[in-house]
């Protein structure tokens, strides 16, 4: 999923001030999952901001709402009527609901609460933890299942630097396991240590972001 | 001969050939380049430049190597793979070359998160065993990475970097066996101060044949005290200094003195490394204390260093 957490209270704070009309809106897919962005934090969002701004001299009115996926605008549409009646929308979903929004409602001012941070899964209750980069060309099935252009602090792909100690990597040894410890057991466990011997060639980063901003294509989907 | 480099000759002719480390200045400071390379002159064959170590700013190694070229030291220089890609490793290594650099030591890097840029992108494009295997071909093949003609050409000593005391063990010499097959044509290990480990490590080199294959020159390090020592246990990953050597730093007293006995315990390493089967050098890294090659080299028996023969290229 895509894993985000929310922005600072006084960051927020700041890019609704003057503000006395806002909507938030929630997504109830991956962020709601990963606890950052669904309904519930909406609420939670919501009441925090009005105690926050109760101070202030004209009131400030503030709707929730959250829709299924705010990255697809068949599901953002119904919020048209409400993104009418206010100044601005603080949107709870990753970075590409926030862009849908902006895409799809030319003339609303959206601000993003959350900071979207990775393509990841839940390690253990509280925590998640990064697992694809999204290359574009996934190379997993070498690799025992573990990606080392992500989990690897270095993106090596040839073997663990001179820094990996006790199976963890130097770069946060208290937080981060390196990621060719893992591959070395993995493949061990499978029988596939020979693969190790193979000098993985230079990445090809064009399928990756390096080569500009990517879209896919689907012909026999194409109306 | 691949590159001609003194080093190489050296290697050439059957020499246990002695390498150190000069760490550039956190600027231009031409005078403090001057002033370390005064101290190793004469004092070892062939210099270590260092390329951002521990990812802090210095004067580029490609520029510190030229000067040092020029005073008639030679230079190895360090390359990274942390801030190039590898249109700026090619680049960087002809305009090395052409200023009359003749090794070339590649190297994944310390990430930045450990420097004075810690809020910088790095970069990652290629590992060090991917820019070997680049490197061997633009001396080789006379092609880039992209494949164009390389216009001159690029005689480079290629060399690699091995640790044998990471983990997972069994990697190390898997890895080592890949830098070969990719061209490293000698290899630059950790500081040894666990030598069981490294003779163990040796073994499984010299049971594969590698030993023939690249010339190993076995990293060391003079400690200056005990201190140093505990130091390094705590903070440096995938170095340890056995408990039997920090006693002798601590009994030997301070300062001087203590600095005194690092540098004998690193000639007496260097002398025990000498009998291992298959290691054909050192390499002393002494960071920030070039002071203390010459003593150590002379401690060791390795002075005066030998002349290494012409040999046609
Ligand atoms: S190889 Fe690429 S696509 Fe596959 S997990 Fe890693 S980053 Fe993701
Ligand atoms: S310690 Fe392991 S995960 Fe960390 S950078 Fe080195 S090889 Fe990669």
């Amino acid at each position: 999923m895509i894993v985000a957490e929310r922005k600072p209270m006084v960051e927020i704070l700041a890019s609704i001030q003057g503000v006395s009309r806002l909507l938030v809106v929630g997504c109830e897919t991956c962020v709601a999952v990963c606890l950052a962005g669904g309904a519930k934090e909406v609420a939670v969002l919501s009441a925090a901001l009005r105690l926050a701004l109760r101070e202030r001299t004209s009131a400030v009115e503030i709707l929730e709402r959250s829709v299924e996926r705010q990255c697809e605008e068949e599901f953002n549409a119904p919020l048209a009527e409400d993104i009418a009646k206010v100044e601005a929308v603080l949107s709870m979903a990753c970075g590409v609901g926030v862009q849908t929004l902006a895409e799809q409602f030319p003339d609303a001012i959206i601000y993003p609460a959350l900071n979207t941070q990775f393509m990841g899964r839940p390690e253990a209750p509280g925590i998640w933890a990064e697992r694809c980069l999204g290359c574009g060309d996934c190379v997993l099935g070498r690799f025992g299942g573990i990606c080392p252009i992500t989990r690897c602090s270095k993106s090596l792909l040839n073997g663990p630097c001179g820094g990996s100690s006790n199976g963890r990597c130097e770069v946060d040894p208290e937080h981060l396991e390196c990621a060719w410890q893992l591959i070395y057991d993995r493949l061990a466990r499978l029988g596939q240590l020979e693969r190790l011997y193979a000098i993985e060639p230079p990445k090809d980063w064009r399928s990756a972001h390096d080569g500009g901003p990517r879209r896919t294509t689907r012909e026999d989907l194409r109306l | 001969m691949k590159s001609g480099s003194r080093l190489e000759r050296l290697l050439w002719a059957g020499h246990f050939v002695v390498t150190a480390e000069l760490g550039p200045p956190k600027g231009p400071d031409v005078a403090a380049v001057e002033r370390k390379m005064s101290l190793l002159a004469g004092a070892c064959d062939a210099v270590n430049v260092t390329d951002n170590q521990t990812a802090i700013v210095r004067l580029s190694s490609a520029a510190t190597c030229a000067l040092l070229h020029q005073h008639g030291i030679e230079p190895v220089m360090q390359m990274t793979c942390r801030d190039r890609n590898r249109l700026a490793m090619q680049s960087d290594i002809f305009g090395a070359v052409a200023l009359g650099v003749r090794n070339l030591l590649c190297l994944s890097g310390d990430h930045q998160k450990f420097g004075n840029h810690p809020s910088a992108k790095n970069v990652y494009d290629l590992d060090s065993i991917q820019m070997i295997q680049m490197v061997k071909r633009l001396r080789d093949e006379g092609l880039t990475a992209g494949g164009d003609p390389v216009e001159g050409a690029v005689p480079l000593f290629i060399g690699g970097a091995a640790n044998p005391f990471g983990d997972p063990f069994e990697m190390r010499v898997i890895r080592l066996a890949k830098k070969v097959a990719a061209g490293a044509d000698f290899i630059q290990t950790q500081c040894v101060f666990d030598l069981p480990r490294f003779k163990e490590w040796m073994r499984r080199v010299v049971d594969l044949g590698l030993h023939e294959k690249v010339a190993i020159l076995a990293g060391v390090m003079p400690l200056k005290s005990a201190g140093a020592g505990r130091y390094i246990n705590a903070n440096v990953p995938g170095i340890t200094v056995p408990e039997a050597i920090i006693e002798r730093l601590s009994r030997a007293g301070r300062g001087a003195k203590a600095r005194e006995e690092g540098m004998r315990l690193c000639a007496e390493t260097i002398q025990e490394l000498r009998t291992i089967a298959g290691v054909r050098g050192v390499h002393i890294m002494a960071v920030e204390w070039e002071e203390a090659i010459r003593p150590i080299a002379e401690m060791a028996g390795l002075l005066p260093r030998p002349e290494p023969p012409e040999v046609a290229p």
